[in-house]
This record gives structure tokens, C-alpha cells and sequence, in this order.
């Protein structure tokens, strides 16, 4: 037999490994179904964990760690300039993502999921063609659509291999630690890397074309950490474009333009470019199914993340919502049981999102400027760390708690948190809101003193009129 | 104006109730006659409508609550009972189209078991604190779902009406054994803690007091149905255009009231305070009953008095009547003498326990074609395939002995056998 006709027939196939795919793929092998997980990267794990989370969070720990030195000076304790060797910070994070993609090979080789290396493409709506692989075809009864999303370009710009003009991707490889960068893009991911590269040395320019960062998050949350990026970057301009960009031989020649006009050329050593993400649905043969795409180009899914095609399932970033891997992760499983008969189906009251700048904002559930949008009534009760002997003592005064609570029944219907560690915070806010707690039940709990936790506590008890560390704003029955 | 609504008498000997389910909640308009609350009786559950339109201002009772005839279950605000039930206040309206936007509060798992029991978060009554949903209110609405169901499935041919092998549920001072600690069975395996609901509960009070007080002995026996059997399939479908169905049970009951009338120690109850023996002289016959909800009994009276036809069309509707929930408690009172018949589900001999304070039970089990040998009327015997059915008679020896519970089983063995018999010799 001919090497590239080889055929496979399987119950399910996974199209992309990342978080969606994996998880889609595990959960259909552990409920009995024969899978196949194909994708054209060797290791399973996708952007996420290759160029994505892990990366990111593997150096932002490091840029922590020099924030903190730093901040230690006025606590008394003095460190040196930190040496940067970039190529051990490489070795490192190459050796987390390592460790984690082959324990991920391993549980899905031992799931009995056939590995299928290659680049899928519909025939029809049950046959796969692949490139790349030793496999030419797959045969299958249901099929996941997990292939994810990839960065947005400029218009007249792209990502060239080794250029100075970057995507996050690119950005995280970290070739170098340019002198300066230009990061086009003010939400989460312009943000970390950032951070990140200015924690490195670089002199970091942020340009935004809204009117603030992080759209979408309340204002409250965005004001700390926007205080301590103007002193982090050389400089924020907000409704700010870039008109022109050129990539020459020593730098990025770029034109950008505010409300007023054009601010003239600066040259840059390098360039991200983070706004936003697309879905990655070209080159797919969907034309040969029955899956049908919306406005933005995102495969249309129902709450049990079935396409219009009845064979086909989509999960993750490429099913539109938001871009987050855990919400890829459920997804993904929701596919395969589905599938496999169950009864499953997306019904997250609460999906958190955390920025893992520093400091951190997390957030849950309803937000302010939703609440206001939708016209819900809301409490919105504060707790801001100052008050917090915790935060004091790590020097994080500056972080803030918020719950909003259902005024009619006390039921808490969104937490948003800023400062130190909010990524694990925010957990208890996802449980609170999931169980139809009320923010009594958050009150009533006890949290460990001293911890950041008790911020969540003191905003439910200010809700209730009972708090400790603040004044009570109406008087108390005795 | 503030009204309090207390748990009513309802009926002989009932002093408390079980709150089964909580249709209202505090600051829910109600009005007069809509589902207020659902009880339990050891008996059988009842639907409280509401007495007055007004607001709801507090439910003194959750589901699983032991209520006392007397207790305020509810509270109500009548202040605007006055206006017209068609325009309620505007703020309320408000609030309405609020919350009917919000999610129903319940945690993950439990949204994720309604899923799975096809059970609507929103029709749900939530007893959990601050008006959550929880896991036992999903089962629960998900059982009352079932049991509305069950109507249907009986219209099955195959199913006859008496499936159990105990007695009904009455009120005992034996409750179930809780002195023995037991221990953490989790250490072994997964488990899980299901509710011991009212009618279960009484059951096993009544079964642990009838087990303890009467000396039971059994005595079992086989009867060849064949010609019964033959003229009850030729009479089945005129019974059935009658509304009834004409099952062994019908039988059954016509012959042991016809033994009851002869052997009549047998129907009767012993009264040890008096050092008496009570001879009963009417023959009101209990038939077990398996429901989704547990055992029912409910009582046909004067089985001596009907014919047939009148016991099949009877014993038909009460069944259908314990299956829905809707025996009264009057119905299921009085009996003398009961009857158990598992025939439908299988199962050959097996004991009885008696439906104290009864004297006996007759419990049938399922006919089966079986090799007997038969001796004609010239002496020559063969072996020929004959409808055997295994019949089985628990007494209390305290009241009659093995002797007379033998002759007692042979009077029945002798009617069924010989439905010529049956006829003639019934009273």
C-alpha cells in the first residue's frame, strides 16, 4: 500500500488539539467512543500552550519576580539589577512546555486517541482529507471543529517569520529584548506582553484606538493597573491609530495618528501588533458541509455546540463567544458527550476572565457597564484593599474588591477583583455565582485571616451593612 | 390585615402531616383556591388550596416538615384582598419582568440533574435557603412528573392490580430500629442517601409492629386454576366492556369471603386488653396495592354482597385510584381480611405479613403450567399439564391454629379450583 493513501475510519474526529480538541477528545475516549485528534503541531496543546498562556504566564512570573524585587527597596530589602540571559529564559519556558505537552501526549496516547499529525480539510461532511500526515483520509460518524483562532494583522502589514513587525505568538518566542516596542493594542494580551517586555528593559510605547484599555472591563478594575502602566510604559496614547508602518532594515517606521492627526514618524526596533483574534475556519472545506459561519466569521453552534451540519460539532475560539481556554475546555467536552448521548449543554452563569498583568484583574459574572446596559438593577459594593492588613503587607494596597448583588434578594450576581493573586480570588466568586449563593452565604463564611480572601468577604458584609474593617454606611440595630 | 392559615383536620386520627411540597413563597401573590401547600398523611397526599387572596408574608414550613394539626403553616397579607384579582399592583408586575429574566438559582450539579430528568428549573417550588432550587426539589417534581405518567402505562393489558407482599401502612408506636449505630458504608463503595418518605416510613412502622405483636405462621399450598383460568378469559372482555377487569384477584376475594363466612375466627381481631376475640360480621377485603409511592391497601366492602362483575369494575377503580394518589383514607379503613397477589409479576410462594390487627392474609402467586398427576373418574391416573397456582395463607396463632388454617386454605383451594363450585357455594 501506497504510504498516502491510507485511510482511517473512526467514530469521532477531533480537528485542532488545543484546549477545546484535547478535552473534546478525552472526554468522547472516556465515554467509550473511538478517536481520532488531529492536528499539524507534533504535541497536543495548541496556541495555549505553545505560544499562549503557558508562554505568557511563564514570563510574567519572571516579571513578577523583578517587580517585586523592586518594590522590595522600599520595604528595606535591596536587589540588584537583575541579569536577563535570554537564552536560559527561553530554555526555561521551552522546558515548561515541554513537560506539559508530553504529559498531555501521554494521557492521550493512553486514552487509546489516535494521534493523527496533518492539516484536515472536509470532503463532505463525514470525510476528512489530511495533508501532512501518514493518514490521507478520515472516515468518521461526528466530527469537532476545534481549530481555534489566530492574531488579527493591520491592514497592508503582516507576520513575517523573524520580522520586526510581531504577533503575540512571535512576541512570546522572545528573540530579543528589543530597546524599544511598539504594542499596538490595549486589551489583555497588548497588556501582558507589555508588561512583560518592559519588565525585560524594553522602553514600551502602548497605542490604543479606543478611548481606554480593556474595553469591556468596568473602569474601577482598570484604574489601578492603569496607574501603574503609565509609570511602566514610556507612553499611552489612547485613540490613537496607526496609519502607515514600514518595516525597515534596523527598525519599524511608523506613522500613527490621533484625533487631531498625524503625530509624526517614530521608529521602533519592534512592533507587536495584538488586536484581537479571528477564527480560524479558511482552508477547512466547510463549503462541503452544512456548517454555517456568522458576521465574524465563527462557526454557529447551539448550546450543546452542535453546527447546522448534524455531524459536525465545534468548540473553543473558533465557535465564537469569548477567547478564553477554559471556556474552550468545557466546550470541548460538552462536544463529546453530547456525542456520546448525554445530555450536556452550556449552561456557565459565570465565566471568569483574568489579565495577568500586574496588578492582576479578574472578574466573573455580571459586569457594571453590563448591568447598566441590560438595565439590571444592581448593588455594587466595594472593598478596597487599603483596609486589608493582608494587602498592606505585600505592599498591594492599591488592589480593590467588588461584588454586585441582586438588591431585591442578595443573591451576587458579579465579582471583580484587582490586585495581587486576583487569578485565585476570583475562584470563589465563580462558586459563589454557579451555586446561587447570596452575598450573606459570602458573608457568613469564614476566610482565613490574614488573606486577600476576606476582601470578598468584607464587600459581601458592606452589602449586609455589617462590615469590620470599614464603616458601616447605615446604622445597625443593636 | 395578616391571616394565618394552620394545618386543618384532616380527617379521623390524623394528627400530623408530612409537607410534601411548598407551592408559594413569602411576597407571591396567591389567590383563593390556588395549590397553597401539598401534605402527606400516613395515608395519602393531600393538596391544600388557599383559603384567602392576599400576599404571601411567610411560609412557616419546608418540605420534609412533620406538621401537627393546628401548626400556622402560612401567613398571609390580605390587605389588598379587596382589589380586583385581575389588576395586581404595578410594582409587582415590575418585579415580575425582572426576575423572570434571572436565572433560577440552583447550583451546577443540580441544574445539570434536571437536565438529565427533564425536569424545567422554572416550574420548580425551591425549598432551599433563600429560594434556591435544590437536588431533592428536582427529584421530587421529577417523581410528581412520573407519577402523572403512571396513569397511562396501566392501560398495559399485562398488568394486573395487586403486586406487593405486605400490609398497609397504619399508625404504630413501633417506628423503624434506630438504637443500632450503623456503620460508614462509604468506607466500601459509593452510596447514597435517599429521603425515607412518609408512606415508606409508615410502612415499615406497621410491618415492624405486626412482625413483633403477631406469632405469624404460614401455611402454603398450590390450586389447579385451569378451569378457572379458561372461564375467565371466556368472561374477560364482557368484564372489560363493564369497566372492569377480571383478574385471579376477583376471584379470590369471592372465595375467601365465602371461607371468611364459614371459617369466621379468621375475620376477626384479637383484643388482648379485653382478653376478647372481636368476630366481625361484614367482609371488607383489602387488596394490596404497588404504587410508584409505595404500598396502598385500599378496601372493597361487602365482597359477600357483590357479584363478580360488581368486584371487577370496584377493585379496577380503586386501583386506578391508589395509583393516582387519590384514595381516601375512609377507603383505605375497616378492612377485615386482606389479599396480596404478586401473580402478575411472578413469583411463586412466598410469606405474608398480616395487616394487623387482621387475622389472616392470602397471598397469590403466578399461575404456571405444570405436570399433575390426575386420577379419573375410573381410578387410572396420568400425568397432564395443569395451570398451577401457588397460594400461600399467613394467620395469627394466637387467634387460630394450623388445623383450622389448613381446612380455611382448602375451602379457597376447593372454590377456585372448581369455578361450578365457586358459584354455588358463594355467599
Amino acid at each position: 500500500m501506497v504510504m498516502g493513501d491510507m485511510e482511517l475510519t473512526c467514530e469521532v474526529a477531533v480537528i485542532g488539539s488545543g484546549p477545546a480538541g484535547y478535552a473534546a477528545a478525552f472526554r468522547a475516549a472516556d465515554l467509550g467512543l473511538d478517536v481520532a485528534l488531529i492536528d499539524p503541531r507534533p504535541k497536543p496543546g495548541g496556541v495555549c500552550l505553545h505560544e499562549g498562556c503557558i508562554p505568557s504566564k511563564t514570563g510574567l512570573h519572571l516579571a513578577e519576580l523583578i517587580f517585586d524585587a523592586r518594590a522590595a527597596a522600599a520595604m528595606g530589602l535591596h536587589f540588584a539589577v537583575p541579569r536577563i540571559e535570554l537564552a536560559e529564559v527561553r530554555a526555561w519556558k521551552k522546558q515548561v512546555i515541554e513537560t506539559m505537552a508530553a504529559g498531555l501526549a501521554h494521557l492521550s496516547s493512553r486514552r487509546g486517541i489516535q494521534d493523527i499529525a496533518g492539516r484536515a480539510r472536509f470532503e463532505d461532511s463525514t470525510t476528512l482529507r489530511i495533508d501532512g500526515g501518514e493518514i490521507r483520509r478520515i472516515r468518521c460518524r461526528q466530527s469537532v471543529i476545534a481549530t481555534g483562532s489566530k492574531p488579527l494583522t493591520l491592514p497592508g502589514t503582516s507576520f513575517r517569520e523573524g520580522g520586526r513587525i510581531m504577533d503575540s505568538s512571535q512576541a512570546l518566542a522572545l528573540a530579543d529584548i528589543p530597546n524599544s516596542l511598539l504594542v499596538v493594542g490595549g486589551g489583555y494580551v497588548g497588556l501582558e506582553l507589555g508588561t512583560l517586555y518592559a519588565a525585560l528593559g524594553s522602553r514600551v510605547q502602548l497605542v490604543e484606538a479606543a478611548d481606554r484599555l480593556l474595553a469591556g472591563i468596568d473602569r474601577d478594575l482598570v484604574a489601578p493597573l492603569q496607574q501603574r502602566l503609565d509609570g511602566l510604559f514610556e507612553n499611552i496614547s489612547l485613540q490613537t491609530r496607526v496609519a502607515a508602518m514600514q518595516e525597515e532594515p534596523n527598525g519599524v517606521e511608523v506613522q500613527l495618528q490621533d484625533e487631531t492627526g498625524s503625530t509624526g514618524r517614530t521608529v521602533f526596533d519592534r512592533v507587536l501588533v495584538a488586536v484581537g483574534r479571528r477564527p480560524n475556519t479558511a482552508d477547512l472545506g466547510l463549503e462541503t458541509t452544512g456548517v454555517s459561519l456568522d458576521e465574524r466569521g465563527s462557526i454557529v453552534v447551539d448550546d450543546r455546540q452542535q453546527t447546522a451540519d448534524p455531524h459536525i460539532f465545534a468548540a473553543g475560539d473558533v465557535a465564537g463567544g469569548v477567547m478564553l481556554a477554559h471556556k474552550a475546555t468545557r466546550e470541548g467536552r460538552i462536544a463529546a458527550e453530547v456525542i456520546a448521548g448525554g445530555n450536556s449543554l452550556f449552561d456557565v452563569r459565570a465565566i471568569p476572565a483574568v489579565v495577568f498583568t500586574d496588578p492582576q484583574i479578574a472578574w466573573c459574572g455580571l459586569t457594571e457597564e453590563q448591568a447598566a446596559a441590560q438595565q439590571i438593577p444592581v448593588a455594587v459594593q466595594k472593598f478596597p484593599w487599603k483596609f486589608s492588613g493582608r494587602a498592606q503587607s505585600m505592599g498591594a494596597a492599591d488592589g480593590l474588591t467588588k461584588i454586585l448583588v441582586n438588591p431585591e434578594d442578595g443573591r451576587i450576581l458579579g465579582v471583580g477583583i484587582v490586585g495581587r493573586n486576583a487569578e485565585g480570588l476570583i475562584a470563589e466568586g465563580v462558586l459563589a455565582i454557579e451555586m446561587g449563593a447570596l452575598a450573606e452565604d459570602l458573608a457568613l463564611s469564614l476566610h482565613p485571616h490574614p488573606t486577600l480572601s476576606e476582601t470578598e468577604a468584607e464587600a459581601a458584609e458592606i452589602f449586609l451593612g455589617s462590615p469590620t474593617h470599614i464603616l458601616p454606611k447605615k446604622p445597625q440595630p443593636r | 390585615m395578616s391571616t394565618n392559615f394552620r394545618l386543618p383536620d384532616l380527617g379521623e386520627g390524623v394528627h400530623e402531616a408530612e409537607i410534601l411540597a411548598v407551592h408559594v413563597a413569602p411576597g407571591q401573590s396567591v389567590r383563593e383556591g390556588e395549590p397553597l401547600i401539598e401534605v402527606e398523611t400516613d395515608k395519602a397526599a393531600v393538596e391544600i388550596p388557599s383559603p384567602v387572596t392576599g400576599t404571601v408574608s411567610a411560609v412557616d414550613v419546608q418540605k420534609g416538615d412533620i406538621a401537627k394539626v393546628g401548626q400556622i403553616l402560612v401567613s398571609f397579607d390580605t390587605a389588598q384582598a379587596g382589589k380586583p384579582p385581575s389588576a395586581p399592583p404595578p410594582a409587582e408586575n415590575k418585579k415580575a419582568a425582572v426576575s423572570a429574566d434571572r436565572p433560577v438559582p440552583a447550583s451546577p450539579a443540580t441544574r445539570r440533574l434536571a437536565r438529565e430528568l427533564g425536569v424545567d428549573l422554572k416550574t420548580i417550588t425551591p425549598t432551599g435557603s433563600g429560594g434556591i432550587v435544590t437536588g431533592d426539589d428536582v427529584r421530587q417534581a421529577s417523581q410528581a412528573k412520573d407519577s402523572q405518567a403512571a396513569p397511562a402505562a396501566m392501560e398495559q393489558p399485562d398488568r394486573t392490580e395487586t403486586p406487593a407482599v405486605t400490609v398497609p401502612p397504619q399508625p404504630s408506636p413501633a417506628g423503624p430500629d434506630t438504637a443500632t449505630p450503623l456503620p460508614d458504608f462509604s468506607q466500601w463503595g459509593p452510596i447514597e442517601r435517599e429521603p425515607f418518605h412518609s408512606i415508606r416510613r409508615a410502612t415499615a412502622a406497621r410491618m415492624s409492629a405486626s412482625w413483633a405483636l403477631i406469632p405469624h405462621v404460614n401455611c402454603q399450598d398450590t390450586v389447579d386454576i385451569t378451569r378457572l383460568e379458561a372461564f375467565r378469559r371466556k368472561h374477560r372482555e364482557e368484564i372489560e366492556q363493564a369497566g372492569g377487569r377480571l383478574t385471579m384477584t376477583v376471584f379470590a376475594m369471592k372465595a375467601a369471603a365465602t371461607a371468611l363466612k364459614r371459617f369466621p375466627r379468621f375475620n376477626a381481631s384479637l383484643d388482648p386488653a379485653a382478653q376478647e376475640i372481636i368476630v366481625k360480621h361484614y367482609y371488607h377485603i383489602g387488596i394490596a396495592v404497588d404504587t410508584e409511592h409505595g404500598l396502598m391497601v385500599p378496601v372493597i366492602r361487602d365482597v359477600d354482597r357483590k357479584s363478580i362483575r360488581e368486584l371487577a369494575v370496584e377493585l379496577q377503580e380503586a386501583t386506578q385510584r391508589a395509583r393516582e394518589r387519590s384514595t381516601s383514607r375512609e377507603e383505605m379503613q375497616g378492612g377485615t381480611f386482606t389479599i396480596t397477589n404478586v401473580g402478575g409479576l411472578g413469583g411463586s410462594s412466598f410469606s405474608a405479613i398480616i395487616n394487623h390487627p387482621e387475622v389472616a392474609i392470602l397471598g397469590l402467586g403466578q399461575g404456571r403450567m405444570q405436570p399433575v398427576v390426575v386420577t379419573s373418574d375410573a381410578g387410572e391416573q396420568e400425568i397432564m399439564p395443569r395451570l398451577m397456582m401457588p397460594i400461600v395463607l399467613s394467620f395469627d396463632h394466637r387467634v387460630v391454629d394450623g388445623a383450622d388454617a389448613v381446612r380455611f386454605l382448602r375451602q379457597v383451594i376447593e372454590l377456585l379450583e372448581d369455578p361450578d363450585e365457586l358459584f354455588i357455594a358463594m355467599v
